[in-house]
C-alpha cells in the first residue's frame, strides 16, 4: 500500500499539485486520472521520487519515502517498477539486456539465474523470439510489453505506468491494460497507472482519483463514477460518445 | 553566466554517488570503442589532406632562393604539431563526437530513459556521462598523435610527388631544431579539449527538455559551444604555455 499525503509542487511559481492526499491499495490497480495538463505525470513523479514535491510525504507501506536515508531510499527503489509513456527502453541495448538492466544493477544474481528471469517475464508479456531484437525493429505495443517486463523483472512491490496505453491502437491498449491488471493480481503488487482513457477506468480502474487542475475532487470504484455527482468529472467522463449513450440509455 | 553555474554543478554531479568501477569499466570500453575507432577514419583523411595542403601552401610562399628547401618541412612539422593535429581536429572530434554525445543523451532525455535510470536508483549523468568523458580524454591524444602522423604523411607525400621538396630534405627539415616540448604542448592541448568537448556536449544533451526540434537544438549548441570553448582555451594555453 501507498500513501501520499498533502502533496504540493509548483513550477517557478506556477501551482500544478495542491495538497493531495491519498491511498493506493495493494493487490489493485489504482487510477489516476483527469484530462491533459492537469498534473498526473507530476504526481506520479513525485511519487516515485523523480521530482521532490514541495510538501508533503509519500509512504511505502508505512516507510517514509520522501524524508528516508540513502539506505532506505535504495531499498524501497528496488521494489519499484515503472512503465514510461514510449517504453523508454534503451535504444542501444537489445530486448533481452533491456529486461536484464535492473537485475544486472540492482541485484547480485549469477548470468543464468537472471536470464531465466528475463525470458520467464518476456513469456509472461506475451513475447517470446525477441530476444536479440532491438527497439528500434519492434511495434509500439511490443515496446509498451518489453517496458512491463523490464519493470516486473525484479519482482516489484510497486508498479507505476504513466499513459500506459497512449500511441496504441484501441485492440491493443485493451490487451496491454488487461495485462497490467492481471500481473497486478497474480503477484500481489501496488500498481498506479496515470490515464486519461475512459476504457482503461472501466476496464481495469478498482479505485479510481479523479484531478482536476492540480487538485483532487473525487475518490471511489469505476461503479460509482458515473454517479459522483462532481460536474468536473462528469464532463469528463462523458466526454466521448459511447459513454454519453451510455448515460442516456440508464 | 547562469548556463556556466550549472555547467559547473553539472560537472560535480558527476562524481558523486559513482556506480561500482567494474560497471565503468565496461561503459570506457564501449565508449572508447565509439568515439576512437569510428572517428579515426575521418581523422586520418582530414589529417593527410590538411598536411599536403600545408607543404604546398608553404612551399608557394618561399618565393627567395635563398632559404633552404628544407625549412619547408620544418614550418609543416611545427604547424602541425602545435596547431593543425590538436585544434583543427578539436573541431572535427566536435562536431563527429560532441554532437553525437549531444543527440543521443537528448534523446534519452525526451524518451524518458534518464528517467527510467534514475527510478532504478542510478546517478544517471554520472553513468551516462562520465564514461564519455574518461574515453575521450583516452581516444583523443591518440587521435591527435595518429592525426600528427598523417599530416605529416601527407606533406612528405605530396611534397616528393609534386617536387616540391625531396625526401631527404623534408626529412632533414623535420629534424631541424626539433624541440620536444612541442609534443608535450600538444598532448596537454589536447587532454583540455577532449574534456571540453565531451563534457559541454554531454551537458548540452542532458539537459534538454521538449521534443524532436529541441534536441536538434541542443545537438547544435553542443557543437557550437564546444568550439568556442576549445578555441578560447587554445588561446589561453598557448598564454600559459609559451612562457618558459
Ligand atoms: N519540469 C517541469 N517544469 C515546469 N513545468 C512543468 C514541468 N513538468 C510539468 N510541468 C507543468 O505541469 C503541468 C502538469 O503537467 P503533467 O503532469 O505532465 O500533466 P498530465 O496530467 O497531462 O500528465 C503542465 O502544465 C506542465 O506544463
Ligand atoms: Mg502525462
Amino acid at each position: 500500500m501507498i500513501k501520499i499525503k498533502n502533496i504540493s509542487k509548483s513550477f517557478t511559481g506556477k501551482i500544478v499539485l495542491e495538497g493531495i492526499s491519498g491511498e493506493f491499495d495493494k493487490g489493485k490497480t489504482n487510477l489516476i486520472i483527469g484530462s491533459s495538463g492537469t498534473g498526473k505525470s507530476v504526481l506520479l513523479k513525485c511519487i516515485v521520487g523523480l521530482i521532490t514535491p514541495d510538501e508533503g510525504n509519500v509512504f511505502y507501506d508505512l516507510r517514509n519515502f520522501t524524508e528516508a536515508d540513502k539506505e532506505i531510499k535504495a531499498e524501497i527503489r528496488r521494489e519499484i517498477g515503472m512503465l514510461f509513456q514510449g517504453g523508454a527502453l534503451f535504444d542501444s541495448k537489445n530486448v533481452e539486456k533491456n529486461v536484464m538492466f535492473p537485475l544486472d544493477i540492482l541485484t547480485t544474481m549469477p548470468y543464468e539465474q537472471k536470464i531465466e528471469r528475463v525470458n520467464f517475464c518476456l513469456q509472461r508479456v506475451g513475447l517470446e523470439n525477441v530476444n536479440k531484437k532491438m527497439p528500434s525493429e519492434i511495434s509500439g505495443g511490443m515496446k509498451k510489453r518489453v517496458g512491463i517486463a523490464r519493470a516486473i523483472v525484479n519482482n516489484p512491490n510497486y508498479l507505476f505506468c504513466d499513459e500506459p496505453n497512449s500511441g496504441l491502437d484501441p485492440q491493443t491498449s485493451i490487451l496491454i491494460d488487461d495485462l497490467i491488471g492481471e500481473i497486478t493480481h497474480e503477484f500481489n503488487i501496488t500498481t498506479v497507472v496515470v490515464t486519461h482513457d475512459m476504457n482503461s477506468v472501466m476496464g481495469i480502474g478498482e479505485k479510481i482519483m479523479f484531478l482536476y487542475k492540480g487538485h483532487k475532487l473525487w475518490e471511489g470504484s469505476s461503479q460509482e463514477i458515473m454517479h459522483s455527482g462532481v460536474k468536473e468529472l462528469d464532463d469528463f467522463v462523458f466526454s466521448n460518445k459511447v459513454m454519453q449513450n451510455l448515460k442516456e440509455r440508464l | 553566466m547562469k548556463g556556466f553555474g550549472q555547467y559547473m554543478i553539472f560537472l560535480g554531479t558527476l562524481v558523486v554517488r559513482r556506480e561500482s568501477f567494474k560497471t565503468y569499466y565496461k561503459l570506457i570500453i564501449e565508449e572508447s570503442v565509439q568515439i576512437g575507432v569510428k572517428s579515426v577514419a575521418l581523422v586520418a583523411l582530414v589529417a593527410t589532406f590538411i598536411g599536403a595542403v600545408t607543404t604546398v601552401q608553404t612551399a608557394y610562399n618561399m618565393v627567395s632562393p635563398l632559404i633552404p628547401k628544407y625549412i619547408i618541412a620544418q614550418v609543416v612539422r611545427e604547424m602541425v604539431v602545435l596547431e593543425l593535429a590538436p585544434t583543427i581536429m578539436a573541431i572535427i572530434f566536435a562536431g563527429k563526437v560532441g554532437s553525437s554525445m549531444a543527440g543521443g543523451l537528448g534523446t534519452m532525455r525526451i524518451t524518458e530513459q534518464i528517467d527510467a535510470l534514475e527510478v532504478m536508483g542510478i546517478n544517471s549523468a554520472s553513468y551516462l556521462v562520465l564514461p564519455k568523458i574518461v574515453a575521450s580524454l583516452i581516444m583523443y591524444p591518440l587521435l591527435v598523435i595518429v592525426a600528427g602522423f598523417c599530416a605529416i604523411l601527407g606533406g612528405y607525400l605530396v611534397g616528393s610527388i609534386a617536387g616540391i621538396i625531396s625526401p631527404t630534405d623534408f626529412i632533414y627539415g623535420l629534424r631541424f631544431y626539433f624541440d620536444s616540448y612541442a609534443i608535450t604542448f600538444a598532448l596537454i592541448k589536447a587532454l583540455a579539449f577532449a574534456f571540453l568537448i565531451s563534457s559541454i556536449s554531454s551537458f548540452k544533451g542532458y539537459y534538454t527538455q521538449g521534443g524532436a526540434l529541441e534536441v536538434g537544438i541542443s545537438t547544435t549548441a553542443a557543437v557550437t559551444s564546444s568550439i568556442m570553448a576549445v578555441l578560447i582555451a587554445d588561446y589561453l594555453l598557448a598564454q600559459l604555455l609559451y612562457v618558459r
